[in-house]
């Protein structure tokens, strides 16, 4: 028993004691400064200033900007990924000739970064020379190039629809090994029962992978909403703020202002916007289990 | 399924392979046409002549080969300790039940929820009091603590798959429990493990706030920040900039083209069972 519990601590502690020091204590020291008049080029007037950060964060455009973007940008990004992602799954479900393959190039963006994909985009998107509006002229669907991501009407646009191309591959994967996991007696069953195609999608595979699905959106929105890397590679945040969402915005606080407090204070916000939308989540869908993995 | 239906799956799969493998053919007949190619109209979609000026060139206006090698080093070596550290952790969480388990996953998982870039500026505060700004350790140490939790996870997932009886009858037969987990499980356990060190090996290499933070000596730059330093330099450097993309995403696409089929078991095991 003596040896059991020493097994159990030394497998433990070089874990817990690294994620303690390197991602707790950094981030409630970040909770902290929230509070704190915090500027990397000003350290000797650090100093605690109670909710100033949130007042001036609540008075300031580009903050109230980001926040209805990272609406939109959640919103449509999931919508798109899942619904794509779903259709794909459902397509790939039945082995076919180049199944393997397929799923090779179909896959590949799960392994590239959000910054170089944002790089890869900003080039297709280019006003002038990018391939996406000459691509349009082309075909004829435009007649004159549009500022993808120069013109603030269509930028978040442009940027979402590259969000959407990185994740469609996650939601496939997922929902594909969910499918491949559903009982074929089920499916006799239903077969029995005289079911069609659509018949048995409804009634058989969505409700035995709705835990899947329930628990994969959670997941993913969450992620979606903090992650800043592609829009970091695409616009920056710009033109003039409007594609910042809020996750970007603290980046761009903490890189080029250097201004920890007000960084802060917007993460601390996105903490309790995720802790609203995790209790709405669960509580719309009563699933009490989705946390357990 | 009827003929309509078999042709509209053919054309939705058709079209969905067309959009997703689109960026990475411009990406790379970009990087290989010559400049003056690449702004003048109309587009060509297959170039008239090749070149690998831009590659060359790379090289020539910047230390790239460093980069490369300060990429690869940082991302195995962190990719390698996480490994170890969370092979001990995962195992343990699977088997052996315990005060303050559930608080020990609930932190674990809480990690990926939460928006970590919070951290980022005292961490900077943290690396600067410990002298570690500009050092290849402050990334080996972050990115190892920035996967412990996700690895852990997803290789309990993998241990969760495995009898206990295994090791229990290696223990019967005289081993420890350290050598039962070293010469009975882990063999058992290579695929998990496998996909666990290439998500951690393409996390790293491609990981760019941190290094962004913590690196700004020219000689320790890891692929990333140099990209990253390269757009603000060369805005307009298509070429160039296209050649250095397509070399930072060559490993992890030739990792993916391998390893998809674990990488894709891992992932999603790790996550269905946990």
């Amino acid at each position: 028993m003596k040896n059991q519990k020493i097994f159990i601590l030394s497998g433990l502690i070089p874990a817990l004691l690294l994620v303690l020091a390197f991602t707790y204590y950094p981030f409630l020291r970040g909770i902290i400064m929230a509070f704190q008049d915090y500027k990397l080029f000003d350290l000797r007037h650090v100093r605690f200033v109670g909710f100033d950060n949130f007042k001036a964060a609540f008075h300031d455009p580009k903050f109230l900007v980001a926040l209805k973007n990272s609406g939109y940008w959640v919103f449509f990004s999931l919508i798109f990924q899942f619904v794509l992602g779903l259709s794909l799954a459902l397509l790939l479900k039945k082995p076919f000739r180049g199944r393997g393959i397929f799923q090779g190039f179909a896959f590949y963006s799960w392994a590239l970064s959000g910054f170089l994909i944002g790089m890869i985009w900003k080039w297709m998107f280019n006003s002038q020379i990018g391939v996406i509006n000459d691509l349009l002229l082309r075909v004829g669907i435009i007649h004159e190039r549009i500022g993808f991501l120069s013109n603030p009407k269509w930028a978040m646009t442009s940027v979402i629809i590259a969000n959407v191309w990185y994740g469609i591959a996650f939601f496939a994967i997922m929902l594909l090994a969910a499918l491949q996991s559903v009982p074929s007696e089920l499916y006799e069953a239903a077969d029995m029962d005289g079911a069609t195609g659509i018949r048995k999608l409804w009634n058989v595979t969505l409700p035995y992978i709705l835990p899947t699905i329930i628990a994969t959106t959670l997941l993913r929105a969450i992620w979606i909403f903090n992650d800043p890397t592609i829009i970091y590679g695409l616009t920056n945040g710009g033109p003039a703020g409007s594609t910042h969402i809020l996750s970007s915005l603290m980046l761009d606080k903490i890189i080029y202002a250097g201004d920890y407090g007000a960084a802060s204070a917007i993460g601390v916000i996105m903490i309790v916007l995720l802790l609203l939308y995790t209790i709405f989540f669960l509580t719309v869908t009563k699933a009490e289990k989705v946390g357990d993995f | 399924m009827t003929g309509l239906q078999k042709t509209l799956k053919v054309v939705f799969l058709g079209l969905y392979l067309l959009v997703m493998v689109f960026p990475l053919y411009w990406i790379v007949i970009t990087s290989l046409k010559p400049q003056k190619d690449i702004f003048s109209f109309p587009l060509r979609y297959w170039p008239q002549k090749f070149t690998m000026d831009n590659y060359v060139n790379i090289f020539k206006i910047s230390k790239f080969h460093i980069y490369i090698g300060n990429s690869l080093i940082v991302a195995i070596i962190a990719a390698l300790i996480v490994l170890v550290i969370s092979v001990l952790s995962a195992y343990v969480l699977a088997r052996f039940k315990f005060r303050g388990h559930s608080q020990i996953m609930l932190a674990f998982f809480l990690t990926q929820m939460l928006p970590g870039f919070i951290a980022l500026a005292p961490l900077y505060l943290m690396m600067s009091k410990m002298d570690l700004l500009n050092t290849r350790f402050s990334l080996v140490l972050m990115y190892t603590v920035g996967l412990i939790p996700f690895s852990t996870i997803m290789l309990r997932g993998f241990f969760q798959r495995i009898p206990s009886s295994l090791e229990e009858a290696a223990m019967i037969d005289g081993c420890s429990r350290w050598s039962a987990l070293l010469r009975v499980i882990i063999p058992v356990m290579l695929p998990g493990i496998a996909s666990t060190f290439i998500f951690a090996f393409v996390q790293n290499w491609n990981e760019l706030f941190l290094a962004v933070m913590f690196i700004d000596n020219d000689a320790l730059k890891t692929l990333p920040v140099a990209m990253n330093s390269f757009i603000l330099k060369f805005d307009v450097d298509w070429g160039a900039m296209s050649a250095g993309a397509v070399l930072s995403i060559i490993p992890t696409i030739v990792i993916f083209a391998f390893a998809q089929r674990f990488i894709v078991e891992g992932l999603t095991q790790g996550a269905e069972k946990g």
